[in-house]
């Protein structure tokens, strides 16, 4: 305890600055009507007391961190019976992660059944970023190729509908695959240029190459409208029906579920394949991995062209969920954000991007309750989560296997 | 005499304006332990380098005989492309992929080795899942060649310094080369772990069928284990021999030898 009084003290002046700083904002209001001031002294006390308490709680909680604590102890919330079952190895069987996956499923798919169409909205949204979160972590997660210019296939896709249906006619289920194709092609396209790139470099030109697409798209009216976009996209039809627009919440909401689980499924086995463990390597050392016979070349091309694949997909999906695209919504504000959700969910983890997509999606949604305190409550959590969880909120378990005599082969972990 | 495997002829690589090998030519035969010595910055590793594709040589050629196959020049190859015609390295500073399993360092290096492509990963038939089986096996079974096994599912980066040294071996040999290029293994090793790379390097040899191309600083290692040492200095290749003729050679004691040998 001899060491609470310094604390205090690093407290005390942190919260003397912070007082003199925001002096100006919070304590004097100027009533220009009446030419007088009036000295909000109270607020001052508040925020001297607020931030002396906070940063003596930040300290003790990165003093904690520091020494490999935990941060928060939650055992005594679990039942005493319960007490002895490690979570983990619950769900380490395949039996009973697998009847946990499909109890999640059922209840995902009821969902909209049960909820209102708002809801309905803003999860198939959440959901949408589920897709792109796994198709840009196969790029940056697995492949450690920093792409900022995702958002691009992801106009792609958007713009191959919006376009194809609004003069053509085309149908939902053609475009669906065709936008993923031409974002996939796009994505094989940008690689070649970029092969010899990397790290900040890498960025700097994928993020030029987005913002070449958006500057097109904003400016060749011909080919897309211009900045006013392209509106009255059909919704997808159910077999020919065209259906209600509350009605069409809830079939688009499954759609993107079903291709969640696609996209899931593929990116699991893609991860634990040869390909996938050549990714993975190629993020962990270049020059290693090709001198252990890695092709970059491929390697690298894969990862980029299955990456703009999924982001082609929901770009599909969007322009069908909005009817309505213009280039706004493909900025460079896009890209960064699907990034965030890979960051913060944990890279190169499935169930981290997962996580990731409904955190930085909803929470901005349900959040909404505290209106102007939204952004300032969204950013705090985004900041705590990076310094006290920086691997992400799921962090990748490696496969594990235990290796018998007889040379049998059992693997642990990662199903 | 065998014949040879490795055949470097008039090797020249400039840096700008640093000639980091000067008309150097080495041959590695069929079954040998060969060393490469040389005072810091002499150009060992630039070597390795031109060996495997990282750099192209700026002049001379390299060519390779895998065993039972006709000669071919591998100036211009790509790393990989020399890592599936057989040979294979370690890197001197350390460059395992750190936050990967042990085993899966060494699966990487059954990369060449392995078939299966996008459409087979995602489909998961039968081929494809069989492959998968056996590269856990072999892998396994690298590991205990090398007695890493114990490490198996730790990641890369929490392994003792030594065993790290080892796992470039294992992830190597993982390869199928016939020529194995180790480029320092027993730096930063503690004597004992020397002493148990000897017997290592040798029964890799004896075991695998590969031959050995090493550089190292350690001398009594050296000495040990090879047949043939060449030594470089500046760029230049200044001697060959046995290591009772290097040890006599006056210029390789003026050069860099001096009272380490002797010692
Ligand atoms: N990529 C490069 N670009 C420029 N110069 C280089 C490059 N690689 C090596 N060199 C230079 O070439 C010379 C030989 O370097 P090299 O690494 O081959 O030495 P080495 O014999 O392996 O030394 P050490 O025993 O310290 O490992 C050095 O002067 C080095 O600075
Ligand atoms: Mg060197």
């Amino acid at each position: 305890m001899n060491k609470l009084i310094p604390e205090l003290k690093k407290s005390f002046v942190t919260a003397l600055w912070f007082a003199f700083l925001t002096f100006p904002i919070l304590v004097i209001k100027v009533n220009t009507v009446r030419n007088s001031i009036l000295w909000r002294w109270g607020n001052l006390a508040a925020v001297f007391v607020l931030t002396m308490a906070l940063s003596y709680v930040w300290r003790r909680l990165l003093e904690k961190r520091a020494r490999g604590e935990r941060l928060f102890d939650l055992s005594g919330l679990v039942p005493a019976k319960l007490r002895g079952i490690e979570l983990k190895s619950v769900f380490a069987q395949k039996k009973n992660s697998r009847a946990a996956l499909a109890v999640l499923l059922a209840l995902a798919v009821l969902f909209p059944f049960v909820a209102g169409m708002y809801q309905t909205n803003i999860v198939t949204t959440a959901l949408m970023y589920v897709i792109l979160g796994l198709g840009l972590n196969i790029v940056i997660g697995l492949g450690g190729l920093l792409q900022l210019g995702y958002a691009a296939f992801y106009a792609v896709g958007a713009y191959t509908y919006g376009i194809l249906n609004t003069r053509f006619g085309l149908s939902f289920w053609i475009a669906l695959p065709l936008g993923a194709v031409l974002a996939t092609i796009f994505g094989i396209i940008l690689g070649f240029p970029v092969l010899r790139l990397k790290g900040d470099y890498l960025a700097i030109v994928t993020l030029g190459f987005a913002e070449i697409c958006r500057i097109v798209l904003e400016n060749w009216n011909d080919f897309s409208s211009g900045p006013s976009g392209i509106s009255q996209i059909d919704r997808p039809p159910f077999f020919g029906i065209k259906l209600s627009v509350p009605q069409s919440a809830i079939y688009l909401y499954l759609i993107t579920l079903a291709l969640v689980v696609v996209t899931v499924f593929i990116v699991r086995r893609l991860e634990n394949s040869r390909l996938g463990r050549a990714w993975e390597a190629m993020r962990e050392d270049a020059v290693a991995s090709e001198a252990m016979g890695v092709n970059l070349t491929i390697a690298k091309l894969s990862a980029f062209a299955l990456g703009a694949f999924w982001a082609g997909m929901v770009g599909v999906l969007f322009a069908a969920k909005t009817t309505f695209i213009n280039p706004a919504s493909f900025t460079l504000m896009e890209s960064v954000l699907i990034l965030c959700i890979i960051v913060l969910g944990g890279m190169g983890s499935t169930a981290g991007v997962i996580v990731g997509a409904l955190v930085i999606i909803l929470l901005p949604e349900y959040l909404r309750a505290f209106t102007q305190y939204r952004m300032l409550l969204y950013g705090s959590i985004l900041v705590l989560m990076m310094v006290f969880r920086p691997g992400g909120i799921i962090r990748k378990v490696r496969k594990s296997y235990v290796f018998k005599a007889d040379g049998q082969v059992e693997g642990a972990g990662h199903e | 005499m065998s014949e040879s495997i490795l055949d470097a002829k008039n090797v020249t690589m400039n840096f700008g304006g640093l000639r980091a090998l000067n008309d150097v030519s080495m041959t590695i035969r069929q079954g040998e332990i060969v060393a490469l010595i040389g005072p810091n910055g002499a150009g060992k590793t630039t070597f390795f380098n031109c060996v495997t594709g990282v750099y192209p040589p700026s002049a001379g050629t390299i060519s390779i005989t895998p065993p039972g196959k006709s000669p071919e020049v591998i100036n211009n190859l790509l790393p990989h492309v020399v890592t599936e015609k057989g040979l294979a390295r370690t890197f001197q500073n350390i460059r395992l992929f750190q936050n990967m399993t042990v085993l899966e360092n060494v699966m990487i290096g059954r990369h060449a080795r392995l078939k299966a492509g996008i459409l087979g990963a995602i489909l998961r038939d039968g081929s494809t899942r069989e492959e998968e089986q056996k590269v856990i096996h072999d892998s396994y079974e690298i590991l205990k060649k090398i007695e890493l096994e114990k490490y198996v599912n730790e990641l890369a980066k929490n392994l003792p310094y030594g065993a790290q040294r080892l796992l470039e071996i294992a992830r190597a040999l993982a390869t199928e080369p016939f020529l194995l290029l180790l480029d320092e293994p027993a730096a930063g090793m503690n004597p004992k772990e020397t002493g148990h790379l000897d017997d290592l390097i040798v029964r890799i040899r004896d075991t695998e069928k590969v031959s050995i191309f090493l550089i190292e600083h350690d001398m009594s290692l050296v000495m040990r284990v090879s047949e043939r040492i060449y030594v470089v200095d500046y760029g230049q290749l200044i001697a060959e021999g046995t290591p009772a003729e290097i040890k006599r050679n006056p210029v390789v004691i003026k050069a860099y030898l001096g009272e380490e040998v002797n010692a």
